[in-house]
């Protein structure tokens, strides 16, 4: 994985990336906050989603039990999977099973984080992404770089060109209404003939089993209702305890996501309905790391997270450089500290460090993950876990003990000032080597005549 | 702690590593300014740096003892003012979370961290003064610093102090919740991207057309104020502690 | 299976060992639970997005239902067994889903179904697959879905709607849809555009009886 600090700088060149990137999240944020300040209980939902998530997750092993029960009790299967090629072998078995040669699929960033289809296209089965999104990002080969508009970098030619040659619509115009009409016919054919759906979760209800996905686009209920074989891929942390939480977390994910009253689908379904729907229903219950974050009690709370992506779009970081840079599904802040935990800090170092601290994101999380405080923890880890650089070790030292005595304190100020002499004109350092990128943008001042320290000796004098 | 404003008080100034060093004027600024209103100033001589670059970076013991030196150097004070913040924010949110397992250090954290203060907070919050019989009649921006917003909640503190300031023609600044850059060390680790947010704050700056930009971090102000003087935009950054020390 | 489902229960106590065993998390619920929101709010939400409202008494349902299918170009329409006779649209063909494939629900191009609940603040129609409202399958592939409802069934918001919900969930385990507004996307260009997948024409028929 390429580090952040390069693969930004690569990222904030692209001036379309940084146009629509900024457009977009600048409408989303001003409709979040919008959605929120009409609601004068935000706060408390917020803080019950906040206690609630932290409630299933310091009792997790229960609650999945109690839902692996629910699920058998209405007729589901459940399977177990410790890591991304586990879940891809349960979920292949399953589909191989049924005889099926393609199956369709609703977005699901957990199934993205587990590669699932690279596993399924091994084995020689294809995946159809229904997502339009999803869909587009498919066909050009790449990655998604937004949780909630995955193909955000993408224009309207690019995918109208995407279009043409993969639905031999050599006519097709990049009218937005037009592209969507092509999009709906393709994907009604297969919707209408796909045996095996394969989606993953926003809630799963440990006391009743239900399952529930929320979308936009209808795709989600297509594939959920239409095949004989629904397969949905959970991450344990996607619980919540009981049927009545939905009234929080109902309220919380649509204004904090795409900043409306409500999205247009919200499908719940528990186990399987004689003559209504799937009637082989499979959930795979998906570690991959987060048991991990379980573990280290400051990030704990990071998976409480929903998925709704208000920290990214209020993130002065995420808004300029956009998804790719952060080399994972999860981007923002919110990946900046999921990502090093699933995977370990010595995986992804530079990820705590992309963000400068600001705090806007946990402003508007509807669940209250201190993502500030965890980036700090995680910036602890990497350092203690010997992730970081040496060379900045020792400067550290260094500086510590500079500033755990006044004498030498002192001194070090004296000799800035003697350093930075040689390089200041007209009362300002224009360049310094060994100040790294700060000269090449910013004007310094130097050390002056007098440090407060020397003002303050020399009036008392 | 509630301070009446009729008696004077004695304050000890933190002044902070960064003033200290680079950005004096702001430190002896806010001694005159709190002498003009009556009060004792003292310098604790034997302070440094509260740990934050540490902190931030990932060094904790470092930090740590950094705060072990502070809640020393500071534990005689009732009332512990600084310049900044970032700074205060490192001491009042982080310091407990540094003191986790030390209970020793705890007590003693529990103890002065309350005590500490950033200076609008000290004049209009604890002393109940706005106008602090000051004039500088220029047009000036004020950037609210992220540490001033989401750590401190000072909310409209600085702007009060600033209105009552005569002659200051107070502009708002556009899309002033957001981040300016700086960030400590991300702005090293993470130039590109740091810049790149620089810039816009310069834009948002510039639009006002205001002579001055003002904050009540001196680590925002050198970012920003490197990149204003860098550009020769004839925009300067000044303290809002040497605002309210003009007369 | 079994292994991996060991060692996963194993690996999430070991990372609660630092949490008590009777440890529970106080859950604060002082959020509203009654939003306030009226039968003129749902209504209002309801045109906002674009659906068709008609509102009429006990007597007038079928005819604002074939007014709804003429306004949009219906000549036939599904329905569920278990929707009401007296609902029936005069002058229109009404097929019964007596197990009609998705292609033929796609050929007919309309459907017509009760619904479970009305949530005000939201313009929420939701759908429990209980008395004459059929099959999910039913209310999503054919363009044209009309959707009678009850005043009665209008709760103001979506906490009203969950606990009324709420022990469905555990006994009859019928699953649920919410509809609040047409299919929507704006993945292209970050432009919005309606009517992706299910239906694109939306009518509700409010009956004040």
């Amino acid at each position: 994985m390429k580090g952040f600090p390069a693969a930004a700088r690569d990222a904030l060149r692209d001036t379309q990336l940084r146009r629509n990137l900024g457009v977009a999240t600048s409408t989303i944020r001003d409709r979040r906050a919008r959605a929120v300040a009409e609601v004068p209980d935000w706060e408390e939902l917020r803080d019950a989603g906040a206690a609630l998530k932290r409630r299933v997750l310091r009792n997790l092993d229960g609650y999945l039990l109690e839902f692996e029960a629910a699920v058998e009790r209405a007729g589901g299967h459940v399977h177990w999977a410790r890591d991304a090629a586990e879940a891809g072998r349960v979920v292949t078995e399953i589909v191989r099973g049924t005889g099926a040669r393609e199956v369709v699929k609703v977005k699901s960033l957990t199934t993205d984080e587990i590669e699932l289809n690279d596993a399924l296209g091994r084995a020689g089965i294809d995946v159809v992404e229904t997502d339009l999104a999803e869909l587009i990002v498919q066909l050009a080969g790449e990655e998604p770089s937004h949780i909630l508009v995955p193909a955000i970098h993408k224009n309207r030619v690019e995918i109208r060109d995407l279009f043409r040659s993969n639905f031999r619509l050599p006519e097709l115009s990049d009218d937005p209404q037009e592209l969507a009409a092509a999009a709906r016919a393709h994907l009604r054919a297969k919707f209408l003939s796909a045996r095996v759906a394969i989606s993953g979760a926003n809630f799963a209800i440990a006391e009743t089993g239900t399952v529930s996905v929320v979308e936009s686009e209808g795709n989600g209920r297509f594939c959920t209702t239409l095949p004989e074989t629904l397969i949905t891929v959970v991450g344990i942390e996607k619980l919540i305890p009981a049927p009545e939480d939905l009234e929080v977390f109902l309220q919380l994910l649509p204004r904090s996501s795409t900043g409306e009253r409500m999205n247009p689908y919200t499908t719940l379904w528990t186990g399987i309905t004689p003559g209504d729907g799937p009637q082989d229903f499979h959930v795979v219950l998906l570690d991959n790391g987060r048991t991990n974050v379980l573990a280290d009690q400051v990030g704990r709370e990071t998976l409480s997270c929903i998925r709704c992506s208000a920290c990214l779009n209020v993130c002065p970081v995420y808004t300029r450089t956009g998804g790719h840079a952060y080399g994972s599904v999860y981007p923002g802040p919110i990946g900046a500290i999921l990502t090093p935990q699933l995977r370990g800090v010595a995986e992804a170092p530079t990820l705590p460090y992309a963000s400068s601290l600001c705090g806007a994101c946990y402003e508007v999380c509807p669940v209250k993950i201190d993502i500030p405080r965890i980036l700090v923890h995680l910036r602890a880890r990497v350092v203690e876990e010997g992730a970081g650089a040496t060379s900045e070790r020792a400067a550290m030292r260094a500086l510590a003990w500079t500033f755990g005595g006044e004498r030498r304190y002192r001194r070090a100020q004296q000799l800035g000032r003697a350093g930075s002499r040689p390089f200041t004109r007209g009362g300002l350092i224009h360049r310094m080597p060994g100040l790294g990128a700060w000269t090449e943008t910013r004007d310094l001042p130097p050390v002056p005549k007098q440090t407060f320290r020397e003002w303050w000796d020399e009036r008392r004098a | 702690m509630a301070v009446s404003h009729y008696l004077p008080v004695r304050v000890a100034l933190f002044v902070t590593c960064l003033t200290d060093t680079l950005l004096p004027e702001t430190g002896i600024a806010t001694v005159r300014l709190l002498e003009r209103l009556g009060h004792q100033v003292t310098f604790p001589r034997e302070q440094t740096c509260c740990g934050q670059m540490h902190l931030n970076t990932g060094y904790q013991g470092e930090a740590r003892e950094l705060a072990r030196r502070f809640v020393r150097v500071f534990g005689d004070e009732e009332v512990i003012v600084a310049p900044s913040a970032s700074c205060v924010g490192t001491v009042r949110e982080y310091y407990p979370r540094l003191a986790e397992g030390d209970p020793a250090l705890a007590r003693q954290v529990d103890e002065v961290a309350p005590r500490v203060v950033e200076l609008s907070e000290l004049l209009a919050v604890r002393l109940g003064v706005e106008d602090v019989g000051a004039s500088f009649p220029h047009r000036v921006t004020y950037h609210p610093t992220c540490h001033s917003l989401r750590s401190l909640h000072l909310g409209d503190t600085p702007y009060r102090l600033l209105r009552a300031v005569r002659g200051l023609d107070l502009v708002e600044l556009p899309e002033e919740r957001e981040c300016c850059g700086f960030g400590g060390t991300f702005a090293v680790k993470n130039a590109d991207t740091s810049e790149a947010m620089l810039a816009d704050k310069v834009r948002t700056i510039l639009d006002t057309r205001a002579e001055v930009c003002s904050a009540v971090d001196n680590s925002c102000l050198l970012h920003i104020g490197g990149a204003l003087s860098r550009l020769r935009a004839g925009v300067r950054t000044v303290h809002l502690a040497e605002i309210l020390a003009s007369a | 299976m079994s292994a991996a489902r060991d060692e996963i229960l194993g690996r999430v106590r070991r990372a609660l060992s630092d949490v008590p065993p009777s440890d529970d998390v106080d859950v604060p619920r002082d959020y509203r639970v009654a939003q306030g929101g009226s039968l003129d709010r749902f209504v209002d939400r309801l045109r906002d997005y674009g659906a068709g409202v008609r509102l009429v008494d006990a007597a007038g349902v079928a005819q604002a239902v074939a007014e709804a299918c003429a306004a949009r170009g219906v000549e036939r329409i599904a329905v569920p067994r278990g929707f009401p006779d007296d609902w029936r649209p005069p002058g229109i063909e009404v097929v019964v889903d007596d197990g009609l494939s998705p292609a033929e629900l796609e050929a007919i191009g309309a459907a017509a179904t009760a619904a479970a609940l009305g949530i005000a603040e939201t313009g929420t129609i939701v759908l429990d697959t209980g008395e004459g409202q059929g099959r999910r399958v039913l209310s999503l592939v054919p363009d044209v879905h009309v959707c009678v409802l009850h005043a009665a069934e209008v709760v103001d918001g979506v906490p009203a709607a969950i606990r009324r919900l709420a022990d469905g969930f555990r006994t009859t385990r019928r699953p649920v849809t919410f509809i609040s507004g047409p299919s929507a996307t704006a993945d292209i260009e970050f432009q919005r555009v309606e009517g992706v997948h299910g239906p694109r024409q939306f009518d509700v028929v409010v009956v004040n009886d």
